[in-house]
Formats: C-alpha cells, structure tokens, sequence
C-alpha cells in the first residue's frame, strides 16, 4: 500500500490512482456493519442503499471481481452519487480510507473510458491558468445578462428566461450565488504585500485557490489584512493555480497531477516557511492529497511531504503557530458555524475557527445542532445532484434557523456558496461570511475606534 | 430473473421510484453486517410506502410463489436479511415517521423504518427514553430490531426489545393485515401476539407499525471500571454485585487479548498485564440510592482484587467507556474477517465460558478476543482471520461449533441477541431438540404453509 511503504522511507511504484487492485486492502477493511449509514449525507436524503459508502465498497469489490463493469451506466452513476465529504470516515470503527477507494474507482473509471467532454474541456483550461483566468473574466463581464444582483449587491440570480432552462439543475430565478468578480483577488494585491510600520515579524505564503480568487476576493482580501495586522508579511505568487480537488475527483489524475507540481515548483520559490489556506479543500489538497497523488514521484513526492507539514488554515496559523493580536473592535453580531467537511475532516480543524469567533468582542456565538454535517455542496455535486443536494442543504439550513443567529461564519467558499443558496431559499435572512471576515472587521472597527478616540 | 411483467406489477403497485433493478442495486442489498456468509443478489428490490402497499407486493409474491426478504437497515450479525433464495427484498427504508409520541401513556407509534436513535431524539424532550440499544442504534430501524429482539449494553437492568413492544400491525403471508395490543399496560386479549412476532426474523409476518413503550430516563449514573488480575476474580465480582442486590444498567467484561488489542489501538492507558477489566454503570432516579449503589460496587471490586477506577466527571465517564466502544473496532483490525458470536450463558457460568473460550482459541491456533455484556451472561467471542486463507476459516468453523456447544452444555443459549438467522439455523436442533424443531415448523407453516416470508432463515427448508 501506498502509504505503508512512504512510512517506512520505500516510494512505490504506482499509487492507488494508477491501479485499482491497489485499493482492496482497504476495501477488506470494511465489514459492512452499516455505521456509515448514521452520517452519510446522501443516504440521509436519498435513503436507498446504493447512496451509501459501505454498498459502494460492495460495488468496488464486485468490480474488481469481474462481476461488474466499471462502466456500466449505473455504477458510473453511483460513483458519482457521493459528496466525498469524508463523513462515512470519521464514524468508520475499522478505519476504511473511503477516499481512496472513491478516487481511485473515479480514478480507473477516466483510464478506462477518459473523460466526458465537457469535464474535458473545463479540465484543460485548468492546466492553463492564463486560459481558464481568460474565461472566468468572460464569463465575469457577460454575467449581468445571465444573473441580476440583489439588494445588497453581494449576490446573483439566475435572469429568465435562463432560469427557465437552468431550473433542472438548480439554476432557477431563486437561485443565489456570490457573483464572479471582474478583478480577482490575486490581481488586486501585489506579489508580496508588506507589513506597514513595523518590520515583519515572520513571512508566509497564501494559497487562494480558484474559489477565493475569483468569487469571494473580499474575503481573501481580509485573510491578507489580518495577516498583516499581525506583522506577516504574505506573498501571493501569481502562478499558482487552481489546487486540483476539482479534477482529482473527476478521477483526472493527469490534469490533478500537473497542478500540483506546478503549485508546489511555484510555492518552493518564495522561499517561504509556512504556507496558508483559507479554504478546506484547497488546505486538504496541500496536507493530505497531494502526498498522496506524489507517493510514487520521486521528485515530487518528496516536495509535496515538505510542503504537507507546513500548511496551516488561517485559523490554525493564527491560534497554533502565533498567537494572534486579541481583537478589541466590537462586531455586533449573533454568529454560528458551519464545520466544512474538508476543514474538520481532513484538516483536523473545528476548535480554531470558534477561538477566534468566541475572542471578538461583541459576537453572541451559538453553536448549532450538528454543525458538522455536511451543507450538501460537494463541489460539483450540487451541479450534478441539485435535488439530492437541497434535500441535504435544506437540514443545514433548518439548522442554522434555529439558532437564530444572524451570520454564518463558514471556512470553505464552496460551502459558502451552497449555504447562501440554501439559507435564501429557506426564507432565511443571515448574512454568510468566511469567518476571517469577521476578525478583520473586528481590526478594522478598533482601528475606526481608535482614531475617533485620538 | 423474474418475468418482466412482475416487475410491472410491482412498478404499478409501488411506483416506478420505488422498485429499484438495476445490476448496482441488486448488489447493493445482496449483503448485510454479517461476516463469512456468501452474498445472494435478489431479482428486485420494492420500497414501500404503506402498508396497504405491503399487502398488496405479499399477495402478488404468493400468487407467483416469489420469496419476500423484509429488510431495515441491514445491520443484522445472522444474515437475516440476505436474500438466499433471490425475490423481492422489501425496504422500509421509506417508512420512516414517528406517528405519535404519548407522553401521558408512555408510548410512541412508529413506522418499521424508524432509526432506533432517531425515536429517542424525538421521544428526549419529553425526558423519556426507548431502552434497547444494540450496538447499531444510530442506524438499525424499530422494524429489525423488532424482527430481530435487539440486546444491547442496557439489556441486564432495561431488557430487550421483546419487553417493549407494545403492539404492533403485522401483514400476514396471506396478505392480511392484523392488529393487536397498543397502549394499554395490561393487555391479555388473545395470544401474546406481539412476544410471537417480535424476533420472529421475518419469517412468520411483515411489521408495518409498532407501538413501544417508553420509560423515564434516569436522571442520575456513576459509571466504574474494575480491574482485574485474574478470571475467576472479575466472574466473582459479577456475582458479587448480583448478590450485592445491586442490578447494574451497564456490567460489561472484556478479555485479557481484547484488553491488549484496544490498548494497541486506541493508547488509553489500560493495564496490559490485566486478565479481565469490568466496566459498570449503575444509574436511577435518585441521588443517594444510586451513590450507595455504586459504594456497594465498588467494595464488591475490591473485595475481589480488583483495582478500581471511578469517573467523576462526563468526561470521565467517556474515558472509561472508550475502552469497550473500542473492543470490536480494536480486534476488527486485526484481520479482514470479523467473526462475532453471541453464545450467551446463565450468568453464574460467565468465568467458566470465558476460560473455554481462551482454550477453544488456543486449540484451533486463532485470534480471538472475548468481550461481552457480563451481566446478562451474553458474551461476544470474536474470531479474527483471513478469509483468503481457507485452512483458517475451516479452523474457525470448528471453534465456533465448539463454542457453541460449550454454552449449550453449560445450560446456555445459541443466540442472546444476534439471532439464527441463517448463520445459526444449523445449531437450532442442538437447542431445541426435534420436537422443538417440529414446532417451530408447524408454526411458519401454519401462519406461511409456502415460505415466501424470508425463507431459508431460522427454519430450516424442507428437503425437496
């Protein structure tokens, strides 16, 4: 097993994303006992047995038996019917990488019958950051025929009569989304944004991805203002590119592969001791998948362990490695949080996001009932499976009423996206915000406070 | 495979959504928690949605002689839901609502798909409680674990399943739908239906509602883990609390392997070098009888050798109880098949099976770990082996018929709260004898003379 033999110093030839069989080690490990069935999101919506991981390692197994085909419709279907969301693992008594087994099928899947053309084309785009870059700018500049703003600006709906045709796939006229931004967050800020005043107390890299550079620049932006406000100095290399979650799984290895040696050759320049993420997908990318997708490289396998030991979510940073600047300005919120499932699941991180929200002065924090379930958006899934994700996203949402808070501090812009479309649709009315947003809105009030007072 | 106009049949009746065929759905519910059994795929798999809708799928299954396998969570240890014959397996999956929470009568109405956790979070507000809870409770459904009659960790002090059910809508094989019992304590009106049908593996009857009792939930608990140098020690401190007149909710005993596999696993700091560990929890409804019930414990455990250590606080308490929620992962790890029995005993014979046990594992060359509910003498040996490895699994064949056999012989029982299923149903003649045999055949056949309701389970076929 892959894994095994990095442990014990040996790099194996292939990984479990280059030969299924490699995967039945953890496929034994599952005695099929059901417990998954207890969180599995999209059981809990679609509750048949074919939405659940442990009849999906059945699947697995019946595949590598010869008794099914990898690419009957249907077992495509199935595979594709999972959030990968990692919940089946945390309450897995014997332990099954569930992941590994979902990414390699996936994986296989693209070897054997390569990728439907229109992933293909989204794909490629990717490994061509200025391409991709261009069409988000299109699409950016085109958006205002397609989607109206809302009141407040900070999000878009779909226009009829697009909505009439995006209505199947969840793109109706209540459908809200944050707006692609014409300026992304990477061209608003230089290479290396300096430390006012005072010298640098440390440098550090930022890894945006795709989802903070181009739909929630503002809250990249305030991820770089509370760095600096604690005296670091953060460099943004401009030729990072997306961190490869989304084609990894699609099951393109290739294109998943080639991102991250073009992530890691870009980040080993700054030359920098830390690197920080604001998203959990991205962060888990840097932590876990990328050693993974490299253990058989040896030239990269080795930069993607280095690099795995030194990434850290903002709050993680902040709480763990330094101890951040306490806040002093008041923000007069009722605030709860959502455990975006790559934050918890992957990245181990659930206790550093509430430190931080329960130390601003001025927030009621309320803690919801099951505030790691998952928000049903899965990336594409939401695309794919709109009605099996509203199902799952209308919990979330039932969840965060209750509370009666007024904002959502959410870790992961892609559950950020799922949480405004969900929240709206329930009628809800709460502000949802990445929860660095909300300590540089405390920084900024005392600094406001502080010159009033002078 | 079955004739296409079945399926249209049973698409008419349940609604095309609702009768799943596709090659990924047969495999799907081909399986359940079981180990080292041989899969079956069915021809179809029907949601139901009513029980209107059950009597109509059982009268159209019985026209065409087609086996009917009722299904919950699939989260039975017997293969009491594997469709050995193939057919329709029937899902309540679907029939999920809680109908009526009765706090003045002690009682809630539920549809057979209803989780066990699920009933409990919605009976808590009330401050009552539903008792069974077998290890799967955040998954099984009321339905199996009616079918099956459910332990759990309570069962010494709360009972099992059986003691809370109340009354229930059954569809007969004749496609008959019956009721009996409902909220009354007291009920003698005809047969004890509800004692027939409950554990009856879903061969005599489909459950289509249930009606079960509720309790209070106790307000105060002291939890406890004894440690222990010898077997024969921690057999006597069990005995010892019994005869203390102290009925413990939780008295659980944990072997010297499983000790040392859940140390290995989890790191908690338990004693290695120890034969047994009791871990106990006496709960109630008052302060000062549950601390004098736990006083009473704990000089039990002294009295017997043992070391003893009390959690003071919930975080304590979750500390303790880690260990056993730990014991099955800890040795599933160990190998790729997990075979877990449930041989159970009076509980005067626990030390006694857990020392045959130790040698049953010894003479076939196995890993095995014994853990279990020590209270009510259901004790879980559990075989850890390879299942690519066909001289061991034949090993592990003989151990289990000798496990088996040892229980019996110490005035024990096959099954304490797994069930027959198919795994058991060879041993059922050991137990029950042929006359025993006769009846439970003259029973199904009375109530289901063609065996459509799951057949192959808990009675054997007739040889054709």
């Amino acid at each position: 097993m892959a894994t095994t033999q990095i442990s014990q110093g040996i790099r194996p030839q292939k990984t479990y994303h280059d030969e299924l069989e490699i995967v039945r080690e953890e496929l034994d490990k599952c005695m099929k006992c059901g417990n998954c069935m207890a969180v599995c999101p999209v059981y809990g919506a679609d509750k048949v047995e074919t939405a659940v991981t442990r009849s999906k390692i059945a699947v697995a197994e019946a595949v590598l038996d010869g008794e099914l085909e990898l690419d009957d419709p249907q077992v495509y279907e199935m595979l594709f019917n999972c959030l990968v969301c990692k919940s089946c693992m945390t309450n897995c008594p014997t332990k099954v990488n569930f992941d590994r087994i979902m990414l390699a099928l996936r994986a296989a899947l693209v070897r054997k019958n390569g990728l439907p053309w229109l992933k293909r084309m989204i794909f490629s785009t990717l490994k061509h950051p200025r391409l991709f870059d261009a069409g988000l700018r299109i699409g950016a500049a085109m958006q205002s025929l397609v989607f109206r703003g809302d009141k407040s600006g900070k999000a878009i709906s779909p226009r009829s009569p697009f909505a009439l045709v995006g209505g199947a796939i969840g793109f109706d006229a209540e459908r809200q989304m944050p707006g692609l931004t014409v300026t992304p967050l990477r061209e608003r800020v230089p290479a290396v944004v300096k430390v006012n005043r005072t010298a640098a107390k440390m440098k550090v890299a930022f890894f945006t991805g795709d989802s903070l550079n181009y739909f929630y620049p503002d809250a990249g932006m305030d991820l770089i203002e509370v760095l600096t406000a604690n005296d670091i100095e953060v460099h943004i290399p401009k030729e990072q590119s997306c961190c490869g979650i989304p084609v990894l799984v699609h099951g393109d290895i290739d294109t998943a592969r080639a991102l991250a040696r073009n992530n890691l050759d870009t980040f080993d320049q700054t030359g920098c001791e830390y690197l920080i993420t604001g998203c959990g997908s991205c962060g888990g990318a840097w932590q876990h998948d990328y050693t993974e997708i490299m253990a058989a490289d040896p030239v990269y396998g080795p930069k993607a362990e280095y690099w795995a030991q030194r990434t850290y979510d903002i709050s993680t940073f902040l709480t763990r490695v330094i101890a951040l600047r306490p806040p002093k300005g008041r923000v007069e919120r009722v605030v709860t949080y959502h455990d975006s499932c790559h934050l918890k699941k992957t990245m181990q991180v659930f206790a550093e996001p509430r430190e931080i929200l329960k130390g601003i002065p001025g927030i009621t924090f309320k803690e919801m009932t099951a505030p790691d379930a998952c928000c049903g958006s899965g990336g594409s899934y939401v695309l794919s499976h709109y009605q099996t994700a509203s199902t799952i996203g209308r919990k979330k949402a039932e969840d965060i009423k209750q509370t009666k808070a007024d904002t959502v501090a959410v870790g992961c812009p892609a559950c950020m996206m799922q949480i405004l479309d969900t929240v709206h649709r329930c009628g809800g009315e709460q502000e949802i915000v990445h929860y660095i947003s909300l300590l540089a809105e405390s920084y900024r009030t005392e600094k406001t406070v502080d010159s009033i007072a002078k | 495979m079955l004739e296409k106009t079945i399926i249209a049949q049973l698409e008419a009746v349940a609604g095309k959504e609702n009768v799943l065929t596709g090659k990924v759905d047969l495999v799907a519910y081909s399986y359940d928690a079981t180990a080292d059994l041989p899969r079956q795929v069915p021809d179809v798999i029907v949601l139901p949605t009513s029980s209107e809708m059950v009597q109509q799928i059982v009268n159209l299954a019985r026209t065409n002689k087609i086996a009917i396998y009722p299904r919950g969570a699939g989260t039975n240890l017997s293969g009491g839901t594997v469709p050995v014959k193939k057919g329709i397996v029937l899902s309540f999956q679907k029939m999920n609502r809680i109908l009526d929470v009765d706090a003045a009568n002690l009682t809630a109405v539920v549809q057979p798909g209803v989780v066990i956790a699920a009933l409990n979070s919605a009976v808590a507000p009330h401050g009552l409680i539903y008792p069974p809870d077998p290890g799967t409770v955040a998954t099984a459904t009321m339905g199996g674990s009616a079918a099956e009659n459910s332990g759990g960790l309570r069962g010494l002090k709360y009972g099992v399943t059986k003691n809370y059910i109340m009354g229930m809508e059954v569809v007969l094989a004749s496609g008959e739908k019956v009721r009996f019992g409902g909220k009354t304590v007291k009920n003698v009106t005809a047969y004890d239906f509800s004692n027939l049908f409950v554990g009856s593996e879903g061969t005599l009857g489909i459950i289509t509602e249930l009606t079960a009792k509720l309790i209070p939930a106790p307000k105060f608990r002291r939890t406890l883990m004894g440690v222990f140098k010898t077997l024969v020690d921690a057999g006597n401190a069990v005995a010892g609390i019994i005869k203390a007149q102290v009925i413990p909710a939780t008295l659980e005993i944990m072997d010297r392997m499983t000790i040392r596999t859940v140390e290995d696993f989890a790191h908690i700091g338990l004693p290695t070098d120890a034969e047994a560990l009791l871990l106990i929890e006496v709960d109630g409804m008052s302060e000062d009888v549950v601390r004098a019930e736990a006083e009473a414990v704990m000089q039990v455990v002294t009295t017997n050798h043992g070391d003893l250590k009390l959690a003071t606080t919930d975080q304590e308490r979750d500390q303790l109880w880690t260990a056993r929620r730990n014991a099955l992962p800890a040795l599933a790890s160990l190998n790729n098949t997990v075979v877990l029995e449930d041989a159970t005993v009076p509980r005067s014979r626990i030390t006694d099976m857990l020392i045959a046990c130790e040698a049953i594992g010894k003479k076939y060359n196995l890993t095995m770990g014994t853990f279990g509910h020590a209270g009510d003498g259901n004790l879980h040996p559990t075989i850890l082996c390879d299942k690519n490895n066909q001289d061991e699994m034949s090993r592990m064949h003989k151990a289990v018929d000798e496990i088996f056999q040892v229980a019996l012989s110490f005035g024990g029982t096959l099954s304490g709260e797994h069930g027959i299923g198919v795994a058991k149903m060879k041993y059922l003649g050991d137990e029950l004898g042929l006359s025993g045999l006769n009846l439970m055949r003259s029973i199904k056949e009375s109530l289901d003379p063609e065996y459509v309701l799951n057949p192959g389970k808990m009675v054997p076929l007739r040889e054709v």
